[in-house]
């Protein structure tokens, strides 16, 4: 070989956005850095994010948003420099300058440097007060700017001006949309899905001006209002310019690259621009002479690039500029051609003024396709109407059926294996369904195998419905029994249970069931009943149903000795009561590890010791830790604002209030919980099923997070509550969670299970949409109220200690098979193999 | 229970010479204790239908005295206990464990005579039918 062919060729890519983002993770899947190296130069201090989630900044924090969180790439042969602008390109020595001076050489280059906000010629625009709305930092300062603003305005409304009127609105501002066109989105939607959207979004309170045409933005040192033509002028603290994006093109201008009439590098079919060795993908780029400002074209863009850079003859054929999203709670969407633009083309139109409801179809002369339509208020349909125009589907005998109410015709229509079903991502029908063939179980797993609905997130029920459909043609039922003795699912036990006021196994095995329970049935039923009823767990008539470690109160070991976990609220514990820890375990001589939950476990105790080593610990205020049970374990907790400098809250005081609130509560699987007094989050409580942050203004509440096998990072349901609220929160969530989770499901999987997901919880934690509330409420209040130490309990019973045997004819005689060595100056337990008892493979 | 003491009688082992472990009462329906029998850990079972069976009380699979902990039930129509360890289901009748047919535990004779639960010697191999 060669020293030439030795070489790894050099990819740069200029900007680090959505679009760059998604080229370096298909030059990483499809082996491109097995050849060349890739250096990304992105001019934001931060690395890519989700620009399309922007608004939930507000809610969600940047890091939510963050496309790469860890800020590098796990491939070593990619390499992200952020902060760092490019301030030439010379393709001649094919070279980019740093604004550093720094020169950079490079065999191939990717211009993906995206658009920038236009800001039209109107006097004032440079005033104090006046934004754009485009990047975090953007955010950032409208934010902050809000805090003494009463009333803003939005100038442009459009899709992204519609997004930055609900921040406004969101930030408690009086909002103003000043649109110039007649209607609001107009290049979305028509004359009467514009009227229709209009009054969805002035009914939310905020004041739509169309047809306005911005003549100055009035104020001597900061915004004080506005002037419209041939109108009155508004008051205003605050505007947002929305007024269209325009391709950030200097870079290739400059180097004389070819330059699309209308803005944007010209680029041909594979993204090329003038120049051989560069690129331009995303919003810089003018495929055929057009920018396209959605993150999909942008995706296939970079995916073509890829293919290219690889030799193949991957090619951009133009993309399907469909819309779908909610804006301020409305639902609009249109796709293909949305305004009749085809020659002899027809409209069907359903409209209910008093629903708010508008939806369009367009469709062929001759009335046998679909071409394209509006929805506005109602876009149910949209996953089914959209693939349908682009694949050209013949339409059904009753067209109107798609888009009446409770139609149901498009539930009923069958898409072909080739029509797309994730715009963003590319992502066929054929494709979903070949992945659960290839034994993905769920659309949560489809997702993320094939990437389909993890944009923008609005295909995501297409999606679920495609894998339930292709599960049901294959015959294969997603069987939800919970054991062969029961054929139905935790939450319908748990109905059933709770409709019927049963309180044995008995009762509910003879009336639900068959046959005598097993390890599966009978500790989901004590689980239930414990939820329900708030006795104790070893009461005569359940305690057979427990697992061994509720059964004995204690986590069994693998050599059938357990572990003893007191509780430890919060992790705070006294010197008086670490000693006591200490001084039991060393009587005992039992082995000591601190745990992940900030408590201590002692291990090695016989079944028979368990009462004696409690009996010290209750005496010094100790009480069950329950580590045996699926239960609430811990809430784990940093050192909070009376120690530590940054600490905002004393988030101390409040896992201790919530771990003591929520103690004893039994639950389909362990529940854990975190505080963190400051955003730095030493506490890790977005690891847990229930996370609080504290903020400067309270507590934002995350759930749904876990360690284990597949861990999970809990999201945000509800930001800067009170207290109070944040009490009334969790005892919904968890309560809610606790009636409608299978059984050994954790918090995570339970949400990504409900149809809608995280906002389906908030829908009814916080929104209480099923007027469920009160009910949960009461529920938890019935448990917290009826809460008593099991283990002392246990003490006080004789028939329960009677229990606490090695042997029933021979209780002072301790198992035998038991026994321990000692490293690092503890026990750990000996193997004693009585392998000779057990005649392995007996003859029959 | 008349059949079982026929069952035992028949096999020619006398009660006399079995050890006396509890009450039945001590034994709650559909769970097991643990007793000491000949210097042998075995497990006793009370069935929801007052049926008495023992088997050896260690799990070969956790390798621990453990299996009068694990809970009481059915697989189909045969009674089973299920380790408190890993789970695998082993048939109180005969100790043979339905997870996995190379692996069998011991099983013992055993009566309720007035009320008291007796536990006589291991029994062999091949399992008296029932």
């Amino acid at each position: 070989m060669t020293e030439q062919q030795h070489r790894r060729r050099q990819v740069v890519v200029v900007g680090h956005g959505m679009v760059a983002h998604r080229f370096v993770e298909a030059a990483v899947e499809r082996g491109l850095t097995e050849t060349h190296d890739i250096t990304v130069l992105g001019a934001e201090a931060r690395p890519a994010y989700d620009r399309v989630a922007l608004t939930s900044f507000f809610e969600r924090g940047a890091k939510a948003l963050s496309l790469l969180p860890s800020g590098k790439y796990a491939d070593p042969r990619v390499t992200l420099r952020t902060g760092v602008e490019v301030v030439a390109v010379s393709p001649r020595q094919r070279i980019v300058t740093l604004h550093t001076g720094e020169d950079l050489h490079y065999d191939e280059l990717v211009l993906a440097t995206g658009s920038y906000p236009f800001v039209p010629p109107v006097p004032g625009k440079d005033l104090p007060g006046v934004f754009v709305y485009r990047t975090i930092e953007d955010l950032e300062a409208i934010r902050k700017a809000a805090k003494r603003a009463r009333s803003g305005a939005v100038i442009g409304g459009g899709l992204l001006g519609l997004e930055a009127a609900n921040a406004l609105s969101q930030l408690g501002l009086q909002t103003h949309v000043v649109e110039l066109a007649p209607r609001l989105m107009a290049v979305q939607v028509d004359a009467a899905g514009g009227r229709t959207l209009s009054r969805h979004v002035e009914q939310l309170g905020l004041t739509v001006h169309t047809g306005a045409m911005t003549e100055a933005i009035l104020g001597t040192d900061r915004v004080s209002g506005m002037a419209l033509k041939d109108r009155k002028p508004i008051d205003v603290d605050l505007v947002v310019f929305s007024a269209g994006i325009r391709p950030r093109d200097s870079l290739g201008r400059a180097a004389d690259l070819a330059v699309a009439e209308r803005g944007g590098l010209l680029v041909d079919e594979h993204c090329r621009t003038s120049d051989e060795h560069v690129y331009a993908i995303g919003e810089c780029a003018a495929p055929g002479g057009v920018m396209y400002g959605l993150v999909a074209p942008g995706y296939a863009m970079a995916e073509v690039v890829v293919d290219t850079l690889l030799g193949g003859g991957g090619s951009f054929e133009g993309a399907d500029m469909s819309t779908k999203l909610k804006l301020l709670g409305v639902d609009v969407a249109s796709f293909g051609d949305a305004h009749g633009a085809t020659e002899g083309a027809l409209e069907l139109v359903y409209a209910d003024d008093v629903a708010g409801v508008y939806k369009k179809l367009v469709i062929s002369g001759d009335g046998r396709r679909l071409l394209g339509g509006v929805l506005v208020g109602d876009a149910s349909a949209y996953g089914v109407l959209r693939p349908m125009a682009a694949s050209g589907l013949p339409l059904p005998e009753n067209p109107e059926d798609l888009i009446l109410p409770a139609g149901g015709g498009g539930a009923a229509l069958t898409l072909p294996a080739e029509a797309q079903v994730c715009s963003c991502n590319d992502v066929s029908k054929g494709e979903i369904e070949a992945a659960v063939d290839a034994g993905c179980e769920t659309a949560a797993d489809v997702t993320r195998t094939t990437k389909a609905g993890s944009t923008c997130g609005s295909c995501k029920v297409q999606v679920k419905k495609i894998v339930e459909d292709h599960f049901a043609a294959q015959g294969r039922v997603v069987d939800r029994s919970l054991c062969e003795h029961f054929a139905l699912t935790r939450a319908e036990l748990f109905d059933a249970v709770l409709v019927h006021g049963y309180r044995t196994f008995d009762e509910i095995v003879e009336a639900h069931g068959r046959g005598r329970g097993c390890d599966v049935c009978k500790p989901t039923v004590a689980s239930i009943l414990a939820s329900q009823i708030n006795g104790h767990v070893l009461a005569r008539e359940n305690r057979t149903l427990q697992d061994t470690n509720d059964a004995f109160l204690a986590n069994i070991q693998c050599n059938g000795t357990y572990s003893v976990v007191p509780r430890i609220p919060g992790g705070e514990i006294t010197p008086e009561r670490l000693i006591v820890i200490g001084e039991v375990a060393r009587d005992f001589g039992l082995y000591t590890k601190i745990t992940g939950g900030q408590r201590i476990d002692l291990l090695g105790a016989r079944m028979e010791q368990l009462p004696a080593i409690w009996r010290r610990l209750v005496d010094a205020g100790f009480e069950s830790g329950h580590a045996y049970g699926k239960a609430l374990r811990t809430v784990k907790s940093c050192v909070g604002s009376a120690w530590c400098r940054y600490g905002v809250q004393d988030s101390v005081g409040l896992a201790i209030m919530l771990e003591l609130r929520y103690r004893g509560l039994r639950s389909p699987h362990k529940l854990k919980g975190g505080v963190s007094g400051c955003a730095r989050e030493c506490a890790e409580a977005r690891g847990k099923d229930f996370g609080v942050i504290a903020t400067e203004k309270g507590w934002n509440l995350y759930v749904g997070g876990n360690g284990g096998a597949v861990p999970a990072h809990a999201q945000l349901l509800a930001g800067d509550l009170s207290t109070e609220e944040l009490v009334s929160h969790l005892d919904r969530f968890l309560m809610y969670y606790i009636r409608t989770a299978d059984r050994l499901q954790r918090t995570s999987t339970w949400i990504d299970s409900l149809e809608g997901g995280l906002d389906r919880v908030r829908e009814v934690v916080v929104d209480d949409v099923l007027g469920l509330g009160t009910e949960l409420e009461a529920a938890m209040a019935t448990h917290v109220d009826g809460y008593f130490d099991e283990w002392r309990a246990t003490l006080e019973d004789p028939e329960k200690l009677a229990r606490f045997v090695s042997f029933v004819n021979a209780p002072g005689v301790p198992d035998p098979s038991i026994d321990f060595d000692t490293t690092r100056e503890q026990i750990v337990p000996t193997t004693v193999d009585l392998g000779a008892a057990i005649p392995v493979g007996a003859a029959r | 229970m008349s059949d079982l003491v026929g069952r035992v009688s028949s096999a020619g082992e006398r009660v006399e010479t079995m050890t006396l472990v509890c009450e039945l009462d001590r034994i709650d329906p559909d769970s097991g204790v643990a007793a000491l029998v000949d210097g042998e850990a075995v497990a006793v079972f009370r069935t929801y239908d007052d049926q008495v069976f023992a088997l050896s009380h260690y799990d070969p699979f956790g390798r621990a005295n453990v299996l009068a902990r694990g809970i009481v039930g059915t697989r189909g129509d045969v009674p089973v206990v299920a380790s408190p360890l890993h789970k695998q289901a082993f048939d109180l009748r005969t100790g043979q464990c339905l997870d996995d047919p190379t692996v069998r535990v011991a099983s013992y004779d055993v009566v309720v005579r007035e009320g008291l639960v007796l536990v006589g010697g291991r029994r062999p191999p091949s399992p008296v039918t029932s």
